[in-house]
């Protein structure tokens, strides 16, 4: 599996969150990713990035645009240093949520994509990686 | 852009939401709909949503609340021009949307509107269809 591209983009303001979902929509239109495929990552992404600014005081997302074999990806890292959760299994729980939000984020960006990834810890941090195939 | 503007239409309040919003800009545009509802005394909204590419939890939320409080302070509201692609995505997303009315476009959410807000008058003789 090799990463053909990256690009890192902030994620500490509402606006980066629109940034942040608007690249990877461009990313996947230039793949030739269908609409929905594209739509759902974007809403994915959109997702994780609000939680990154919201939860955990803002940090950052890495694009990667991968190659496996004859298919390609699009993976999203997100990373921020906040509180972290030492409860993954509850805040993956959907109708879970301390940030005032329908607690969807989390669960429902898994659901839209093909792989996802979660690493957290107390005062630590929170990072989450997404991936999408076509 | 800091706003999205809201036309007044005769008795019924326009929202066509043109740009990739925000959250700020989204809770802004549901205090403006709540404030433009009482001071121009609107009996119904359309939200067009056809710009949309990307509805998410916040934002579908942001639909939901805007349609309840219309109907709090006594006016219908129709969302319209979902895009399919958005509307497959929120679905899978678990976003219900269930206490918001919507319609195919804008054409046919005005139809509902006046549906809705006058019942009687809709389509002429109906009327006695009622009850």
């Amino acid at each position: 599996m090799n990463t053909t591209k990256t690009d890192t983009v902030p994620v500490r303001t509402g606006e980066d969150t629109v940034r942040a979902r608007q690249r990877v929509k461009a990313w996947m239109a230039e793949l030739r990713f269908s609409l929905v495929e594209q739509t759902k990552m974007a809403t994915a992404v959109s997702e994780l990035a609000r939680n990154a600014v919201v939860h955990g005081g803002g940090g950052s997302a890495r694009l990667e645009l991968m190659a496996d074999g004859g298919r390609t990806g699009i993976r999203v890292t997100f990373e921020d240093q906040g509180p972290g959760t030492a409860d993954i299994e509850k805040a993956l729980k959907g109708g879970f949520s301390t940030g005032g939000g329908l607690g969807l984020g989390l669960s429902g960006a898994r659901r839209l994509v093909n792989e996802f990834e979660i690493w957290s810890e107390p005062g630590k941090g929170t990072r989450v990686t997404i991936t999408r195939w076509k | 852009m800091d706003r999205i503007p809201i036309l007044q239409v005769g008795d019924f309040l326009l929202v066509s939401i043109q740009v990739d919003m925000h959250d700020r800009l989204a809770m802004t545009l549901q205090d403006d709909l709540a404030d433009q509802v009482v001071s121009k005394r609107a009996s119904g909204v359309l939200i067009d949503i056809s710009s949309l590419e990307v509805v998410d939890s916040f934002i579908g939320r942001m639909l939901g609340n805007m349609a309840s409080m219309a109907r709090v302070l006594g006016a219908e509201a129709v969302v319209v021009g979902m895009q399919p692609a958005v509307a497959i995505t929120i679905v899978e997303l678990g976003l219900s949307l269930t206490n918001v009315r919507t319609a195919l476009n804008v054409d046919k959410g005005m139809e509902l509107l006046r549906a809705l807000v006058n019942p009687a008058a809709e389509e002429g003789g109906r009327e006695h269809d009622q009850d």
